[in-house]
């Protein structure tokens, strides 16, 4: 069987699995991602270009927790979360809400403005290089698979992303909550009509989108540079995600958040100069086909 | 607004993120004794702290202590970000010149837009004086009257570092190459070292620039292949994500050695000791290398974004700079200003002298010559303080470190 795969693939099955994991893993960051905007976009119809800004502030939450007040990394998945989804809350508020009754378009420029704002206040404060972050003390060390060396912290994270993505479907789909967040998104003013506060519903939606990418930060912080651009470099491929996942829909973005990081991560391995590309080219191909998305309602 | 517009729009918007700021420049009138200097370089990307405001703190360093005023030069320095992009690296270079009247333009990393401004300026004859760029073909098929690699270059890195890895013992290789000119450049060059020694290439694997953040399913492809070295021809943020990762996988404790061809001291810095210890790298600049190179750092170190070391392409920019400005005083602003290929036949018939880089020399084909220096990363227990980060091992000569003169097939060498 090992032989067959090899002989038609042409790459060492070995490699092969590696990959298949190394793709599984980065998914979960695209899944992570992804998942806070299809809420995000879902609920408010608000297209969150901070986002990449966003997850970048939970890594530099995790770095300054640790650095000024010796707070590690257990504690910075619980705070940073709650950090940046407290500046989600007042940009929300301060900011967005206002911009609900116009085009998509003015919300889209805000928020790539805010971004780009809190990039250059970063990148102005910590330079570009990045900040060095430890992975925990618990999670250090590799499990030997036979077929590669497996970081106990990839795996960790691969886990944790599922449970958050499982968590967040439950709590939109088949929680009360969920359904007053479904039902204010299809119509706003009935939903207010029986009692419910909807423009603070929809700050705490917009808070808790920003959470998510903040928590995906505070994952990536031990695994890559914490730097300033780190969002942007995986927000675009992000958008593309949901895109091809479906706009707003949840689990269309976190099964193609995945799926797409293991063909990512093949075609690192058949034609690396195009790994940056690929996740495009299936965007045009799936707009041209299904323009609603994979899961998406047309 | 319906699904298939908002769609559309967000399709659309994803595509257009790509877009940067445009640069900020001035235009302002000229006068007889003013000499303009554009600092071009990375300023928000992934080599910003390897050049960015550092090389334009290094520039305005060397403009006080050349004591430009006293000697009746007026020097402006103009400072834009090229983005990584040769396009938007050719045009700056071009309304600089045309629009700003700018005479020299220094800095410009990234490889790509280095071949690509190196054209601009010699085709408008001013002076260019690379120190951040790394491709050996600036001073070979590429080179110009009009300019002079400054710093480093890939084939001297190859030299130094891929020379003593395989003295080492690490004959068999594996490039993680990040793809664009520098990248191709330095695994060439490096990939010749190690042939010449008697050793093999395995194989390599092209990343995509940039843009480009795990590599970890690169490190694993190398580690298949069974090399004894990754050799790493990237820098900056790829450099560092790339060391980062090998440590997590365990590749470097399964005994393969990590080649850093270009690692900055800001490098070492964002990994910390406990990472980056043991890596073996090349530069020409270090700054606790001797008292002058001290005296230096503390004269600059209060204009340094975030307190940074200068690392050599910084320094670089501070030597060329100075360098410059001896040769504009020498020949005179106008003369200076009318021929950039006259100012770097001057630049090439004086000496170099600062404290960055001691005595050295710019040959015929534009190439600065100064020693290079074989750098071992300090363990955390060795290092005594802040920025005590290297030991140094070996120290090449300025005349044995670069690319012999003869075989580098520079136009300019054979008229």
């Amino acid at each position: 069987m090992l032989e067959f795969l090899e002989s038609i693939t042409g790459v060492p099955t070995p490699l092969l699995f590696g990959q298949l994991l190394l793709g599984l893993i980065n998914g979960a960051f695209y899944a992570m991602l992804s998942l806070g905007l299809a809420v995000i976009f879902g609920l408010l119809n608000i297209i969150n270009f901070t986002h990449g800004a966003q997850f970048m502030m939970g890594a530099f939450v995790a770095w300054m927790l640790l650095n000024w007040l010796g707070l590690g990394y257990w504690w910075a998945l619980l705070l940073a979360p709650l950090i940046v989804g407290a500046t989600g809350v007042i940009i929300e508020r301060t900011m967005i809400s206002r911009l609900y009754k116009l085009d998509h378009l003015y919300g889209l420029l805000l928020t790539f403005g805010i971004g780009l704002m809190i990039e250059g206040v970063f990148r102005n404060e910590f330079g570009s290089s990045g900040l060095p972050y430890r992975i925990p003390a618990e999670l250090q060390g590799a499990w030997d698979l036979g077929f590669m060396f497996m970081p106990i912290y990839r795996g960790w994270v691969v886990l944790f992303a599922l449970i958050c993505c499982l968590a967040t479907w439950l709590v939109i789909e088949k929680t009360r909550l969920g359904a007053y967040l479904r039902a204010a998104t299809e119509n706003a003013a009935l939903v207010q009509a029986f009692g419910v506060n909807v423009p603070r519903m929809i700050t705490l939606t917009y808070g808790a989108g920003v959470a998510l990418a903040a928590l995906a930060g505070v994952l990536a912080a031990p695994i890559y540079s914490v730097n300033p651009q780190m969002g942007t470099n995986l927000i675009i491929v992000v958008f593309a995600v949901v895109v091809i996942g479906g706009m707003g829909s949840i689990l269309g973005s976190v099964l193609t958040g995945f799926g797409l990081g293991i063909i990512e991560g093949l075609t690192k391995v058949y034609w690396p100069e195009a790994s940056a590309t690929v996740i495009f080219v299936i965007m045009a191909i799936v707009l041209l086909t299904r323009p609603a998305g994979l899961f998406g309602r047309a | 607004m319906t699904e298939t517009t908002r769609r559309s729009l967000l399709a659309a918007s994803a595509a257009g993120a790509a877009f940067g700021a445009l640069p900020l420049s001035q235009a302002r009138a000229q006068a007889a004794n003013t000499i303009k200097i554009g600092v071009l370089n990375d300023q928000s990307g992934l080599y910003r702290d390897v050049n960015g405001p550092g090389s334009v703190a290094c520039v305005r360093q060397a403009i006080a202590d050349f004591g430009a005023a006293a000697k009746g030069i007026n020097v402006e320095v103009l400072v834009a970000d090229h983005q990584n992009r040769p396009d938007v690296g050719v045009n700056i270079s071009r309304q600089w010149i045309d629009r700003d009247g700018v005479d020299m333009i220094i800095d410009v990393p990234t490889s790509s837009v280095a071949l690509a401004v190196n054209q601009v300026v010699r085709e408008k004859n001013k002076v260019f004086i690379n120190s951040s760029g790394a491709t050996s073909d600036l001073t070979g098929s590429a080179c110009t009257p009009n300019t002079v690699h400054w710093t480093y270059d890939t084939y001297m890195l190859a030299k130094s570092t891929g020379g003593a890895m395989v003295r080492a013992g690490g004959d068999t290789w594996f490039f993680i190459t990040a793809d664009y000119a520098f990248g191709h450049a330095l695994e060439r060059d490096t990939g010749n070292f190690v042939r010449a020694a008697g050793g093999r290439v395995l194989g390599q694997v092209r990343t995509p620039f940039p843009g480009t953040t795990d590599f970890s399913s690169f490190l694993v492809q190398a580690q298949a292949s069974r090399a004894k070295v990754i050799g790493l021809a990237n820098a900056g943020g790829d450099t560092i994500n790339s060391i980062k990762q090998a440590a997590e996988f365990g590749i470097t404790r399964r005994g393969v050695k990590l080649a850093a061809l270009l690692m900055f001291i800001s490098d070492v810095h964002a990994l910390g000791l406990q990472t980056a210890q043991g890596l073996v790298c090349t530069e020409t600049f270090y700054w606790d290398l001797n008292d002058k190179t001290r005296a230096f750092t503390q004269r600059v170190l209060p204009n340094m974004p975030q307190q940074l070391r200068p690392g050599m392409a910084q320094a670089g920019c501070y030597s060329g700079t100075l360098h410059y400005l001896k040769a504009v005083a020498d020949m005179g602003v106008a003369a200076a200003r009318a021929s950039g290929a006259d100012a770097v036949t001057r630049m090439k018939a004086m000496p170099t002298d600062d404290d960055a880089f001691g005595t050295g020399s710019i040959r015929a084909d534009g190439r600065r010559l100064c020693p290079a220096y074989l750098l071992e990363v300090k363990a955390p227990g060795e290092s005594r303080g802040a920025w005590d980060y290297y030991k140094l091992l070996q120290t090449t000569a300025a005349d044995e470190a670069f690319r012999p003169l003869s075989e580098g097939g520079c136009a300019l060498v054979r008229s």
